[in-house]
């Protein structure tokens, strides 16, 4: 093998903490000894993700466990509290100027709800061209083509670029807001629960387009979702994250047949089969536990059946355990 | 013709049409916006042209008393001016200086309120705190203090040209507060939906995002509000010309007439006051309704 080429995108040691900060009469309150505090939400926590060019990504996980704010801060709707995003191998901030300020547009979201991702004012044309205009991707003359060309790319009819959000459907919609993404020529796709909106016959329609596009423009994918069937029709890697950590990376069949991380095998215990056989529903025990208090060690041990001393205590580092496959837990140092 | 038909069609040209009171209002606001607008062309006097008074005239009762002359409707003041057309003229003074004054409260506390909500943080805190403070004086005391440092601070011979504007900027910056607050509301809603934050990450400007993607989102009550305000905004001015610092004698307005006639009330000659008073009243009343069913139709709630 050849040297790895640098990945298209890095995460290095990334976190982010919400902390909500007191207003003066709180403040004072706090003072004469209420119990008002800052609170400090613990989202993200230490995150490393690399991702290859034409990769993509799925990341799985409850509600609440960080996966949606480690989608803005790819995208850089966030700025993380620590840590380094890193975008073919160089920090962000080598792309503050010029030619390569457009660099910056190449990571693009795709949001969860089509509904309020278009902004109601605008029409389409102006919707998914305002973009390539303001940043001389196009001249303004050419515009409406130009737009008229990625609406039919997206599956959209061209024609209809002079109408408001509201006259479009729901999965009309989720493809105008992949149409505005497209219009920046972007190289990279977060996608936040880009179908979750969705009826299902519509979310098939559009993870096809997903699947389509991918390889008419070679794009790279973060596939952000708590559907695991979602995941695993469309990504070559899955990441496991749990209360702002990840417990787990693998190649998405391996994670499917041989889930290492005990979180991993519950989750994946709780999808809904086709089956003769009665099984036993057994929960996964407890609720997630807030993020504004996290349990020390680490943070699966009140839930996990196999929890020993040492998870209490010490957090464990995510490690390979096989070429490719990495878990963050203390029973893989047991054997 | 396409949008004009769309709009009989619509919902605010229905409710419009099964409100008598609102269509009664409406058509008052009409009528008193035209008869100052074309004030020159609808009074039966011109009472601004010297040669055309005449002292004999003076306190001619309204035409159906028993000293009244036909050819003065509403009868004549001290001057031997015709009340009516002095009403017409007046108003005319006093809807340029509402209209004016809206609009540029509106374009402040619009910008104000969407960089209060935008921004947030410090820069939020002190403008909403600015707001706050000066929402604990009554706007009449504000406009007064600032018409009364504009006196002082232009030379004494523009006095009468600027008034107006002084006038407008004192009605004005006491009226900026409630836009700034409800555009602030609004954006801060705005600011957190997802279409704000797929404008940032297609790369455009936040000033861009402010103007072209929240504003026209926020703009809806501020249309309500506006109608509303140009009623109080013509209070504002009748009362500060009726307390004397409005605008020069030489282009009264409502107020001036007002107060003019006020010296004549208990001597009898009460039509001086009581007809641009009966005006003023109407005029904003009518306003005030058709702000009022505005609110009304433009709420979803209340469909």
């Amino acid at each position: 093998m050849s040297a790895t080429p640098a990945p298209l995108l890095e995460l290095r040691g990334i976190s982010k903490r919400f902390t909500s900060r007191l207003d003066l009469a709180s403040r004072i309150a706090a003072r004469l000894g209420a119990s008002t505090r800052e609170q400090t939400v613990h989202a993200l926590e230490g995150v490393d993700l690399a991702i290859r060019d034409g990769e993509v990504v799925g990341l799985v996980g409850e509600s609440g466990c960080g996966k949606s704010t480690l989608g803005r801060i790819v995208a850089r709707i966030l700025e993380p509290t620590q840590g380094e995003r890193r975008w073919r191998g160089r920090p962000y901030a080598d792309y503050e100027s010029g030619e390569a300020r457009l660099e910056r547009l190449a990571v693009q979201m795709i949001f969860q709800d089509p509904f309020a991702s278009l902004n109601p004012r605008l029409r389409i044309v102006d919707v998914i061209g305002e973009a390539p205009v303001v940043h001389g991707l196009v001249p303004p003359g050419g515009r409406e083509e130009y737009v008229a060309d990625i609406m039919a790319r997206v599956g959209l009819d061209a024609s209809l670029l002079r109408r408001f959000p509201h006259q479009f459907s729901g999965g009309q919609r989720s493809r105008i807001g992949i149409a505005r993404a497209l219009a920046v020529k972007p190289r990279f796709l977060v996608c936040d629960e880009a179908v979750a909106a969705l009826d299902v016959s519509i979310q098939a329609q559009v993870l096809n387009l997903f699947i389509r596009l991918r390889e008419e423009f070679g794009l790279t994918y973060l596939f952000i979702s708590h559907d695991l069937g979602v995941v695993r029709h469309l990504s070559d890697r899955v990441v496991i994250m749990y209360l702002g950590r990840i417990v787990e990376t693998a190649p998405s069949d391996e994670v499917f047949t041989r889930p290492n991380h005990p979180y991993t095998q519950a989750l994946l215990a709780e999808i809904p089969k086709l089956e003769t056989t009665r099984r036993a529903y057994v929960p996964i025990k407890g609720e997630i536990p807030s993020p504004l208090d996290p349990p020390r060690g680490c943070h699966f041990h009140p839930r996990c059946p196999h929890a020993m001393p040492r998870c209490t205590a010490e957090a464990p580092r995510l490690r390979e355990i096989s070429a490719s496959h990495a878990s963050a837990c203390h029973l893989n140092d047991a054997t | 013709m396409d949008a004009v038909r769309r709009f009989l069609d619509g919902d605010i040209f229905h409710s419009f049409s099964r409100s008598p009171l609102t269509i009664v209002a409406f058509v008052v606001t009409v009528v008193c916006v035209l008869s100052a607008v074309f004030a020159g062309w609808v009074a039966p006097h011109n009472p601004f042209d010297l040669k055309t008074l005449n002292l004999l005239d003076a306190f001619t009762p309204p035409a159906w008393t028993e000293r009244g002359n036909p050819a003065y409707f509403l009868g004549t003041d001290d001057q031997g001016r015709d009340v009516l057309s002095a009403i017409m003229y007046g108003s005319r003074v006093s809807l340029m200086v509402g209209f004016l004054a809206v609009m540029l409260s509106m374009v402040l506390g619009i910008a104000l309120g969407l960089v209060s909500g935008y921004v947030g943080g410090k820069v939020d805190a002190f403008i909403m705190r600015v707001a706050d403070v000066q929402l604990s004086f009554p706007a009449i005391l504000i406009a007064l203090l600032i018409d009364g440092v504009a006196r002082v601070a232009l030379p004494k011979d523009s006095h009468d040209t600027l008034a107006l504007y002084v006038l407008v900027l004192a009605i004005a910056a006491s009226g900026w507060v409630q836009y700034a607050r409800t555009v602030r509301g609004s954006t801060l809603v705005e600011r957190n939906k997802e279409y704000v934050q797929a404008a940032r990450v297609i790369g455009r400007h936040p000033v861009a995002i402010m103007f072209s993607h929240v504003l026209p989102n926020v703009l809806g009550p501020v249309l309500v509000l506006a109608t509303l305000h140009i009623a109080t905004a013509i209070i504002t001015e009748a009362t500060l010309s009726f307390l004397g610092v409005g605008v020069p004698p030489t282009q009264p307005s409502l107020g001036t007439l007002i107060r003019i006639g006020n010296d004549f009330l208990f001597s009898g000659e009460w039509w001086i006051t009581v007809f641009p008073g009966a005006w003023l009243v109407i005029m904003v009343l009518a306003m005030n309704l058709l702000g009022d069913w505005l609110r009304d139709a433009l709420n979803p709630k209340l469909r």
